[in-house]
């Protein structure tokens, strides 16, 4: 687990970014910013967004930060708890159920020691089940960061994590870069 | 063989890169309309083509574009919707990923007739990597001219910008699109007034479908009549049906519109028949949110005519004994499939996507999921079958949105062709299909 003490702040390649991305917007809205803010908030703070985090993205936009709360509570890729160091999202609705999408769930259930939602006692791993990735075609799908899996089996899952395992896995990265 | 206005080119090597979609003749609707086309003539143009969005709702796109309020100084924005989420669509994805040059090139035609000076295009946040697709390729349309100021010498000029979602379903309706690109929740607006009068920061917008977009260069490099000549009825030209489930070739492909249904589903050239010669028991045609028929009136209209891949034949019936073509989602299910479970799936996902403005809604489809898991797991009793479209009944057309109608329709057509299923769940207490 990740220690919520830390005062975030980006460095100048990351505030130039976010600069970039603010002027995408017309003077005075630069609200709309905040999605993409937050994407980059969240994968520089282990994938999570801490109350310091959310309030950091609202000084840079120049917004009160029930602003930024509201809206990260709304949408489900940001974390309000700290995750695991590689977040392994497995979708669940009809198309990737129809293809097994629950066996796959359970193997990695079983091969982490976790239920969805949780987080392994190394702090490595957490598992979420999803909804829709809109990859259907290519049934069951997994998501880890901005990186998508397609046809999973139980033996691609298992060549997955053993190679997550051994490069020590982080799904937590720019999603820009 | 269908008609290939979006695929064409699409297995061609390196086609995401500007040089070889211009070697292909990318941008040449660009240069041809900048040069002999007003806007209003653009909108005419596509308003004469039968184009409809192929988001889902099939709403004529030049009738929706002529009706931007031009009568002020305000800015005007033209939004692609890119959130592709409706389970069973993944269509969009691979013209981003494979095409992102068709899209853009799309992009500016629409643009320009909308008097649109900057544009977005909104894509799912678990879409990043199509994001930095499409980012580079507008890079590179910048740098050859087709964007930026005076494109082409034309004197017009756009900026053109990518916009992530974080996951939300509810952002596909065009009004929580417009809310979360202004930096909000995804919560829908009460229409009217429409996004064309009052739409992104409260200025006149449009917000069409990347695959309607990606139809825009054709049409224009090839002119209206051209594509109206393909298709069949009211429905013009071609889509793109992502094909998944019990299939042996899941897929996406472009058919012409009016492909008999019978032989999307068994011909080798589309979904090549049902996975292990098993049979065909029912088919969701068009996304998740449409009715669920059963293999006999998915294959042929409850007055025994040949379905068709179309608007018209799709919902010929009605949802009595029709479906509707949505958004092209085509989810196939085979006799093993369990219509109570991928039923209880689906209710799960409106439960999660709801936005919780409207109680019908936000209420409803948790009672709907709570009331299905309990029959799936077979502690369920007969009354509940009733209860489940009781709940349905009162969701639908009483919200401001239509999510609540999407939530509604896949219960109560599953109840309507498939309640013995939900019945022996029941008697059983258990699912009748499982060993």
């Amino acid at each position: 687990m990740q220690s919520n003490t830390n005062n975030i702040e980006f460095n100048s390649e990351t505030l130039a970014l976010v600069n970039r991305i603010i002027l995408r917007y017309p003077q005075g809205k630069q609200k709309s910013a905040i999605l993409p803010v937050l994407h980059i908030a969240q994968a520089e703070n282990n994938g999570w967004l801490s109350a310091e985090t959310m309030d950091y993205v609202a000084s840079l936009l120049d917004i009160q930060p029930i602003e930024v709360y509201e809206v990260a509570s709304f949408y489900s890729m940001f974390n309000l708890q700290p995750v695991g160091n590689c977040m392994i999202e497995v979708c669940q609705t009809g198309p990737c159920w129809l293809k097994g999408s629950e066996e796959i769930l359970a193997h990695f259930e079983k091969r982490l020691g976790i239920k969805p939602g949780e987080t392994t006692a190394d702090g490595k791993y957490s598992l979420k089940a999803v909804e829709c990735l809109a990859a259907c075609g290519n049934a069951p799908v997994i998501q880890v960061g901005t990186e998508y899996h397609e046809k999973i089996t139980i033996e691609k899952a298992d060549e997955l994590l053993d190679k997550w395992q051994a490069e020590n896995k982080c799904s937590h990265t720019n999603p820009y870069l | 063989m269908a008609k290939q206005i979006l695929l064409n080119n699409i297995d061609i090597p390196g086609l995401a890169s500007y040089e070889v979609y211009r070697k292909l003749g990318g941008y040449s609707s660009v240069e041809k309309t900048l040069k002999n086309f007003t806007p209003d003539e653009v909108t005419a143009e596509v308003k004469k083509s039968g184009l409809r969005g192929r988001g889902g709702a099939g709403f004529p796109a030049g009738m929706k574009w002529g009706f931007i309020d031009k009568s002020t100084d305000n800015p005007r924005y033209f939004v692609c919707n890119f959130d592709e989420s409706e389970p069973g669509t993944f269509k969009d994805r691979h013209i981003g990923q494979l095409n992102p040059h068709q899209l853009i090139e799309g992009m500016i035609l629409g643009s320009y007739a909308l008097g649109a000076r900057t544009s977005y295009i909104y894509i799912r946040g678990e879409l990043f990597y199509v994001l930095r697709i499409i980012e580079k390729a507008i890079d590179e349309a910048y740098r050859n001219g087709f964007l930026g100021e005076n494109i082409l010498g034309s004197g017009y000029s756009l900026d053109l910008h990518c916009h992530p979602g974080a996951g939300a379903y509810i952002c596909g309706e065009e009004t929580a699109l417009i809310e979360s690109l202004e930096g909000k929740r995804g919560n829908p607006r009460i229409k009217p007034p429409f996004p064309a009068i009052v739409g992104l920061y409260n200025c006149p917008t449009v917000v069409n479908n990347v695959e309607t977009i990606a139809n825009l260069p054709w049409i224009m490099n090839n002119g209206a009549d051209a594509y109206a000549a393909i298709g069949i009825g009211n429905s013009k030209g071609t889509k793109l049906i992502s094909a998944c489930g019990h299939i042996n070739k899941p897929g996406i492909y472009e058919i012409e519109l009016g492909l008999p249904v019978e032989e999307f589903i068994y011909s080798d050239e589309y979904c090549g028949g049902i996975l292990n010669g098993k049979k065909l028991k029912a088919v969701v045609a068009g996304g998740s949110s449409v009715p669920v028929l059963p293999a006999e009136l998915i294959l042929r209209t409850a007055n025994g005519e040949p379905r068709l891949m179309s608007y018209e034949s799709l919902s010929d019936g009605g949802f009595q004994s029709g479906t509707m073509l949505g958004s092209g989602g085509f989810i196939v299910m085979d006799e093993t499939a369990c219509i109570v479970k991928n039923l209880l799936t689906f209710s799960r996902f409106y439960h999660h996507e709801s936005c919780g403005q409207c109680s019908p809604c936000r209420e409803g489809t948790g009672w709907i999921e709570k009331i299905l898991h309990r029959i799936e797991s077979g502690k369920g009793s007969m009354k509940d079958i009733d209860l489940l479209t009781d709940i349905a009944k009162h969701i639908e057309g009483n919200t401001i949105c239509p999510l609540g109608d999407a939530a509604a329709w896949p219960v109560a057509s599953a109840i309507r062709h498939f309640r013995e299923e939900f019945e022996d769940h029941i008697k059983l207490q258990r699912c009748p299909l499982s060993k």
